[in-house]
């Protein structure tokens, strides 16, 4: 996985709210084995019309835009546990995803992804959409060990919360299953105790 | 200290507390799919890391399988590919697996509680969020994704915080003509989609006290889409006696101590839940959905609501719809009934009891995809094929089918389908495909009729 710790971009916005897993997503690209390619087809039924040609107006697609931080509305990333969402997310390039609330299981899998999840109160979130539409080459840090996002020209910050646990496997680029193989013996000898 | 029914399963896995919270839960019951699990498999192969507990998966194929001719190779490749590589990955790992065609096939939320698998005081994972559904048998089960099947794969455990608690108690006689569907719809109509994030959510009251265990499973299913990754309902005698005699249920003696453990989970009198809602049976009403997310529920004869919000009018725009328009008469061309939600017998019970006698509209094109071959088997045995056959319905074999459009089963740009699935997300059952969200009933009246009609005024 791969290592974070601070990052300084700008950022594309999404002023949607309860982007859902088949937006980021469709299931159509489901049919992969490997993780690879997915970032192509994140957003792509937003990102292109249904004649398949591109949608300019799409902030994706917008020229003023980019960078490898994306600010969406509240509640990014409901519905389907598919990780697939998350390697979209990941495979375009982005690194941090910022919303003032988002679904359980997509923080999860972007957390298992190196993609860090950043949730913000709804009114700095409004304040970076403002920033963002006004100077889209606005940078804005992220900076996981202080745990803080400062928008650089106002040096308008917030401070977000994230479980020591998996801030400490961000910024090794570790993951969950080497430290769950290494406890395989406790988990031995749960199982021998249990009375069910 | 008082406990809920979640404290007690949640705190009979935890094999291991960390330092912030962070608690290492053992897994009982883990089901896969060919969609999100090749990426697992890969994983731990390249680890050289093998399946820690073999015996504790089952694999079906459902995601991405057709629903006619099942007897035949699937022809497209990047499905049949996916499908092989399940196969391949199971056979090598000595990993049980109902593929295409076995009696046993079937989405794994149908299939697993039928078999017996599911049982009370369980923890059960799946690579998929509706595996909430299983929580109606008073399991723990929720959706996870692909790094989380490698971590169980490797392990059997998860590495996790354990949620808040939630309950939602609804008392009081439901309606006639309002089924288990529209209670959970209501419940999210009045809650939001994001309300039960956070949380595990606890369903009490006599409303699912009375339910049968099929419509327990519809409630339970649909927790996710409040944001909830999972939701439970008390183990009783419905629960038990749905139990006994099922395939991998457990027999005789050992089932009685089963039943004495599984009678020892209700949450206590007096447990204390992080957050409470009531509501009052009285109030459900037939709904149907309006939008892009289930949270956008009406009762079938209200109109609209009325939201100055970008997000709402970009969902209303997509729909087509204005507000404070009605659904009733609202031509419709495609009905989808099936899916993990309501692909049970009691569903097609539910639609043929409506059916019969009747005709189906010329214009409707109708999908009835059984939740798998044993509800398949079902609905022939109990002379449902028939009535279906007769009105002008065709079956289809079982699968996810139309719920999530993976297959052939897409609904056109810009038609409107009432699907008894769960999801109404743009494109969710097809590129431009508008989905309107209901019970097995009012889908049913709909492929009748051919257009939606306010069912309440044939109820009484």
């Amino acid at each position: 996985m791969d290592k974070f710790t601070k990052l300084t971009s700008s950022a594309i916005p999404l002023e949607i709210e309860n982007i859902d897993t088949d937006q980021i997503i469709p299931a159509r690209f489901l049919k992969a084995t490997d993780k690879k390619g997915f970032g192509e087809n994140l957003f792509r039924d937003w990102c292109y019309h249904k004649d398949g040609s591109v949608n300019k107006e799409f902030p994706l697609n917008d020229n003023r835009f980019s960078g490898t931080i994306l600010v969406a509305g509240d509640n990014f990333g409901c519905g389907s546990s598919r990780e697939h969402a998350a390697w979209a997310v990941h495979g375009y390039g982005f690194k941090v995803v910022v919303s003032s609330f988002f679904a359980d299981i997509f923080k999860g899998n972007a957390l298992n992804n190196g993609v860090l999840p950043v949730q913000v109160s709804p009114e700095f979130l409004q304040e970076l959409f403002e920033e963002i539409k006004n100077n889209p080459n606005s940078s804005l840090e992220v900076d996981l060990e202080a745990q803080k996002i400062t928008i650089l020209s106002s040096q308008k910050s917030e401070s977000f919360e994230i479980d020591s646990y998996k801030k400490t496997c961000l910024i090794n680029g570790y993951d969950d299953i080497d430290f769950l193989v290494s406890v395989k013996d406790e988990v031995e000898a749960f199982e021998k105790a249990r009375v069910q | 200290m008082k406990k809920t029914l979640f404290d007690k399963v949640w705190d009979a896995h935890v094999v291991k507390e960390l330092e912030d919270k962070q608690q290492v839960l053992y897994i009982d019951k883990h089901l896969i799919h060919e969609v999100t699990s090749p990426q697992a498999f890969n994983e731990l192969e390249q680890r050289g890391i093998p399946i820690f507990r073999p015996k504790q998966i089952v694999a079906t194929a459902d995601h991405n399988t057709p629903t006619i001719d099942q007897h035949l190779p699937v022809k497209d490749e990047m499905s049949r590919n996916q499908l092989n590589q399940l196969s391949e990955n199971c056979s090598k790992n000595d990993i049980t697996l109902y593929k295409l065609g076995h009696k046993y096939n079937g989405i794994a939320h149908v299939m697993s509680p039928e078999l017996g698998i599911t049982q009370p005081g369980m923890t059960m994972v799946c690579g998929d969020s509706h595996t909430s559904t299983h929580g109606a048998f008073g399991t723990i089960a929720f959706g996870i994704g692909t790094s989380q099947v490698a971590q169980v794969f490797a392990s059997q455990c998860l590495l996790l915080q354990k949620p808040k608690s939630l309950r939602i108690s609804v008392n009081g006689k439901l309606k006639p003509g309002v089924l288990p569907k529209d209670v959970i719809l209501y419940i999210i109509a009045k809650l939001g989609t994001n309300s039960g994030t956070g949380y595990f959510c606890e369903y009490a009251g006599s409303v699912f006290e009375d339910m049968s265990m099929e419509g327990r499973m519809t409630v339970c299913n649909m927790s996710i889409e409040m944001g909830a990754r999972g939701g439970m309902i008390a183990p009783d005698q419905t629960t038990f006696d749905y139990i006994k005699g099922r395939e991998f249920a457990p027999q005789g003696e050992e089932f009685d101590e089963k039943v004495a453990y599984w009678k020892t989970l209700p949450s206590d009198e007096g447990a204390v839940f992080d957050q409470e809602y009531f509501f009052d049976a009285e109030d459900i009403e037939p709904m149907i959905t309006y939008g892009t997310n289930p949270g956008m529920g009406i009762k079938i004869n209200e109109s609209i609501p009325s939201e100055d919000n970008v997000s709402f009018e970009k969902s209303l725009a997509y729909m087509d719809f204005e507000k404070g328009q009605t659904l009733i008469d609202q031509k419709i061309n495609y009905v989808f009934i099936g899916s993990c939600t309501n692909g049970r017998i009691e569903d097609f019970r539910a639609a043929a009891t409506y059916i019969k006698g009747k005709t189906k509209a010329d214009h409707v094109t109708a999908w009835f995809v059984p939740g798998s071959q044993q509800v398949a088997k079902q609905i022939e045995s109990e002379g449902l094929k028939e009535i279906f056959e007769e009105a002008g319905f065709k079956l289809r074999q079982p699968g996810c089918s139309a719920c999530l459009a993976m297959n052939d089963d897409k609904i056109p740009e810009g038609e409107y389908c009432v699907s008894t699935s769960n999801r109404n997300f743009e494109g969710r059952q097809g590129q431009g495909a508008r989905t309107i969200l209901a019970s097995p009933l009012v889908a049913a009246a709909t492929a009748i009729n051919g257009k939606i009609i306010d069912i309440t005024k044939q109820l009484d």
